[in-house]
């Protein structure tokens, strides 16, 4: 199913962001323009350093802008805030709570019986039943990732950033989580804006696929990557949106 | 390492036990072969503590001891703790208030006696007051650490997730820096401990310090004295396991790696 | 005042180096074979918690007043604290590390020079540094109570022999600046290169 194109959830217009290192000013990110739609899948894919984090920490409101300026639902980003939830790429959940007691970490102003609906609600829907009260030094790593991300959903965001969160995981657990992340993106509906340096996971996953330069990172090129979901990673249109994407990195690359 | 195969149960309480056994049987023997008028057998040191035992001196002796110290790292940790997370928190502070604290940490509290006599005269104050000061600065200490070591992604979350600072001190990062501050808190046991009892030889009439130096002067009851020595020992030993009990609580035991 | 202070650091110096002499070689002996391990380890935990200043008595009468006497309670005051550091260092080696040593199938004595030497230095290096720190503690704590010269004393002296609170105050400053300076040399030891793998980066 197409994302069908709403409204402008986020906007970034003439973003840049620059950093001062001993006395210098290193320029991360430059003239970053971006629409995402409500409800759409973005991956954004670049070489290391090419800001991909900075831009996400932009769009969390967790950095300003040195230039130009972020807009959700038109009102300018002024700092974190719970609808829209970051989550890692490893060690992000609370290890002094358990399963139950991260995905409730938000919920603080529910009542209780809303707050236990909900739990129940997000650890079926991350298949953790049974390890309500289990800590995460014993979950796997696979296991706490899906934990994160049922901490984030738990609050009922409007978007979700994801700074390569399956990225210490191994291959095949890696496979496992995409399915999982697209099922759970297919029943509830959210903006998603996924970082990553893996091809496959970008058209696997995105809607649209950012590609961002090397330092200074500017964007390269948006790719839209026009099948439905399931999709077929043999499948010919599937390799041939691969293809695209490599040589345009492979352009990224050699900027 | 050098046995491939894991020591069976029983092996933790024998080694320890037959080695103990050793330790009595060379003592009792050097004591013969030297032919010390003085210096204690085993024996005599266990009807030294028996006699103790049964003028009622030592309990209210070993309650001395534990009283000062529970005022003194009490307080301490009272007073330390919310210093040590504040000056944590605010690394502003934390550099003001840093070299003053650096400055006076190494100096013995043992130092400190002269001024405590002077405060509070000879007697249980005078102890309490060491104790305290003995605890204070590694708990402090202990707390900032544990504070700015805990990473900035929980720190980040907790705004992400819409708490105040006031919140994310109480609901991440404390929690977060738990395992560190149990630690610190742990190792100041041990100091006041250490130094409650040196505290009682000097500047105190009572408590196992005292009892120690006492048996000493008034008698030359050195059974007495090493009597005393394996309670302040065995005291020590207990307030340490019992603390290390605390660190096995589920919520604080991610903290602490995986202790042979 | 001078006298006082060489007098001190003489006296650390003297019972911590023997206290190291010991108690590492046989704090590391016994780290590594475990059983060895497990039968002291639980009487050092014993014997740990008793203030080096309780065994005062007993250095009085085995080595009088005087030098020995503090130098005997340094030595006690540093003794269980580094062998008790020696033995974690020996716990934490990575196996990985004995498996190589064993793999290339070095002689003991290569094994010790090459694989156990290096791999415990960074943790002694650091245990040092806090015994130091507390055996400084103990010389002015047992001056104060079984000798005649020295920083402990001082201050004793200095306050029963005419209430001299400047020369207290004065004495617990030097103090202190001499434990800093101490603690500062031993963490720049730290940082001489070769060890410095033993410490994460900061």
């Amino acid at each position: 199913m197409l994302a069908p194109v709403r409204d402008v959830k986020l906007r970034m217009e003439r973003v840049g962001m620059a950093f001062e290192r001993d006395g210098k000013s290193v320029s991360v990110l430059e003239d970053i323009n971006l629409d995402v739609s409500d409800g759409e899948f973005i991956c954004l894919v670049g070489p290391s350093g090419c800001g991909k984090s900075t831009m996400l920490n932009l769009m969390g409101g967790f950095l300003a802008p040195t230039q130009g300026s972020v807009t959700i639902d038109n009102q300018v980003v002024r700092g974190p805030d719970p609808r829209r939830i970051l989550v890692f790429q490893e060690r992000g959940v609370f290890p002094w709570l358990t399963v139950e007691g991260n995905i409730g970490f938000g919920l603080a102003k529910l009542s209780r019986a809303e707050r236990r609906e909900r739990i129940d609600h997000y650890v079926q829907m991350v298949r953790l039943q049974g390890f309500e009260h289990t800590f995460p030094s014993d979950l796997s790593g696979g296991m706490q990732q899906r934990l994160q991300v049922a901490r984030a959903l738990a609050v009922d965001p409007d978007i979700l950033y994801l700074d390569e969160p399956f990225g210490a995981l191994d291959s095949i657990t890696r496979l496992l989580m995409r399915g999982e992340l697209l099922r759970i993106w297919q029943s509830e509906r959210r903006t998603i804006i996924f970082v990553t340096h893996d091809v496959d996971e970008a058209v696997q996953l995105a809607d649209r696929v950012v590609v961002l330069s090397a330092r200074p990172g500017k964007i390269q090129d948006v790719l839209t990557i026009g099948i439905l979901h399931p999709r077929n990673i043999s499948s010919a249109s599937y390799l041939e949106h691969r293809d695209d994407l490599l040589k345009k990195i492979g352009l990224a690359y050699t900027a | 390492m050098n046995a491939l195969t894991q020591p069976s149960r029983w092996e933790k309480f024998f080694w320890p036990l037959l080695a103990a056994a050793l330790l009595l049987l060379l003592w009792h023997y050097s004591v013969i072969w030297t032919a010390t008028q003085v210096f204690p057998s085993p024996l005599s040191v266990e009807k030294g503590l028996a006699e103790l035992f049964r003028k009622h001196v030592l309990w209210s002796d070993i309650g001395d001891s534990l009283r000062r110290v529970a005022i003194g790292f009490g307080t301490a940790a009272a007073l330390g703790i919310p210093l040590g997370l504040t000056l944590g928190w605010y690394p502003a502070a934390n550099q003001v208030l840093n070299p003053l604290l650096q400055i006076l940490r190494p100096i013995s509290p043992i130092a400190w006696i002269p001024i405590a006599i002077v405060l509070f005269g000879i007697g249980d104050h005078a102890a309490t007051f060491l104790v305290f000061l003995a605890a204070f600065f590694p708990i402090v200490v202990a707390c900032v650490s544990g504070v700015s070591n805990v990473p900035t992604m929980f720190r980040r979350a907790g705004r992400n997730f819409g708490l105040s600072p006031a919140q994310i001190l109480a609901r991440v990062v404390f929690p977060a820096a738990l395992p560190q501050i149990l630690i610190g808190l742990r190792i100041a046991l041990g100091i006041s401990w250490l130094v409650v009892v040196a505290a009682e030889m000097i500047a105190v009439d009572s408590g196992l310090g005292y009892l120690v130096i006492d048996s000493r002067n008034s008698g030359k009851r050195y059974d007495l004295v090493v009597a005393a020595m394996l309670l302040i020992g065995l005291i020590g030993l207990a307030l340490d396991i019992g603390f290390r009990r605390l660190e096995k609580i589920r919520s604080v035991r991610w903290g602490f790696g995986h202790e042979s | 005042m001078l006298k006082y202070v060489v007098a001190s650091l003489f006296r650390v110096t003297w019972g911590f180096l023997l206290a190291a002499v010991i108690a590492i070689p046989l704090g590391l002996t016994i780290g590594w074979y475990r059983r060895a391990g497990m039968a002291l380890s639980p009487l050092v935990q014993v014997f740990r918690p008793i203030s080096p200043l309780a065994w005062i008595p007993i250095a009085i009468l085995w080595f009088g007043v005087g030098d020995l006497a503090a130098i005997f309670l340094i030595f006690v005051g540093c003794f269980f604290p580094l062998m008790l550091t020696a033995m974690s260092a020996v716990h934490n080696i990575p196996a990985v590390y004995v498996n190589v040593g064993r793999n290339f199938g070095l002689s003991a004595a290569d094994f010790i020079y090459r694989v156990l030497y290096p791999a415990v230095v960074p943790q002694l290096i650091i245990g040092s540094r806090i015994t130091l720190g507390i055996a400084w503690l103990v010389v002015v704590a047992a001056e104060m109570i079984a000798v005649n010269s020295g920083l402990g004393f001082l201050i004793i002296d200095a306050r029963n022999a005419g209430n001299r609170y400047d020369l207290v105050i004065a004495g617990m400053i030097i103090i202190g600046t001499i434990g800093l300076l101490l603690d500062l040399g031993m963490r720049s030891l730290e940082r001489v290169k070769s060890f410095r793998w033993g410490y994460s980066e900061d």
